[in-house]
């Protein structure tokens, strides 16, 4: 029952990657698929390229911190189809001790900047990445400030005027 | 050939000290440099403009570049990263130099109360006037370049005298 339910792209993705596919749902028409982030790589590109699911636009990637489960983060990745107009959101649980998952800039080269705003504001490393550095935060910044444990009040010092 | 004077009324000369005459020059030239990082800008603009016209105390030359201005106007919120770069600006600008913090949120960080935005201009710069308001309306702006001018005119301390604060 809850296979029928699932829709093609759900399908697909369950078939061809069985249980590295953790679990999956499509609670309000939202196609969720938690994936083992081992082969985080394999499954973007075989979303990307294969002919029923083309997902050839990668909307957005963001970390998520659940503090206090095991594994602590969560990479989701948000994709849209513009030939096949469906979407699909992808996301993989990354430990706290080896918060480090493989770049997808490899499929979708657009997916630079947005990995190194979750590192920046997550402190996760994504292996591969050209230029993994901070993006809007600036270099002498300490700590990742959208960590959950990151103290509300804890201020930075100001740095001076660079050559 | 003789000069024909069409009035003669005594001597054309009068007294006043060095110090007056600089401040007098100098009260109705204060040339601004804005600063405007968020919505404060709007109203800087707005009191720039023809309907309020700022130009009326003698600040209608808008330099953007600080090497010629006098007023530094910070409109807007100033977060770390930034801090940097305002505080170069302020250190290119020539004596002698104001500093106004317009806004909640360059005098105190405003309502941003996080981990990027700088509490406060003073934290790292000689302010001299805090305009109150989120935004602060036009009439404020204009009030803070009287109060210059009466700074200028009594020779009242500038914050740069007694900076850095300590408390």
């Amino acid at each position: 029952m809850a296979e029928e339910r699932n829709s093609i792209v759900l399908q697909k993705l369950t078939g061809r990657f069985g249980s590295d596919v953790v679990a999956t749902h499509s609670d309000f028409g939202d196609d969720t698929a938690l994936v083992r982030r081992e082969r985080i790589v394999e499954i973007c590109t075989f979303l990307r390229d294969d002919p029923d699911l083309r997902f050839d636009f990668a909307m957005d990637l963001t970390g998520v911190d659940y503090l206090g489960e095991e594994p602590r983060f969560e990479v989701v990745y948000h994709l849209y189809s513009l030939e096949k107009k469906h979407r699909v959101r992808v996301k993989a649980r990354v430990p706290e001790e080896d918060p480090v998952i493989d770049s997808v800039i490899p499929v979708w080269v657009g997916m630079d900047w947005f990995e190194r705003e979750a590192y920046d504001m997550y402190g996760i490393l994504f292996r591969g990445h050209p230029n993994l550095k901070r993006i809007l935060l600036y270099e002498q910044f300490e700590g990742y400030p959208l960590r959950k444990d990151y103290p509300k009040a804890r201020r930075q010092p100001t740095v001076g005027p660079q050559e | 050939m003789a000069v024909t004077r069409a009035k003669d009324g005594g001597p054309g000369f009068f007294t006043t000290r060095f110090e007056a005459l600089l401040a007098w020059g100098r009260r109705f030239s204060i040339w601004p440099f804005t600063f405007a990082t968020a919505c404060c800008g709007i109203e800087v603009m707005g009191a720039f403009g023809t309907h309020y016209d700022i130009a009326r105390f003698g600040a209608e030359v808008i330099r953007f570049s600080p090497r010629q201005a006098d007023m530094l106007l910070v409109a807007g919120t100033i977060n770390y990263k930034m801090a940097p770069v305002l505080q170069r600006i302020h250190d290119q600008m020539l004596e002698p130099k104001w500093v106004v913090a317009m806004g909640a949120c360059a005098s105190s960080g405003g309502f941003y109360n996080n981990y990027t935005v700088v509490q406060g201009i003073d934290k790292f710069l000689p302010v001299d006037i805090y305009i109150p308001g989120c935004p602060p309306i036009p009439e404020q702006i204009i009030d803070s370049i009287v109060l210059i001018q009466k700074m200028i005119d009594t020779g009242a301390p500038r914050a740069r005298d007694r900076w850095p604060i300590k408390i």
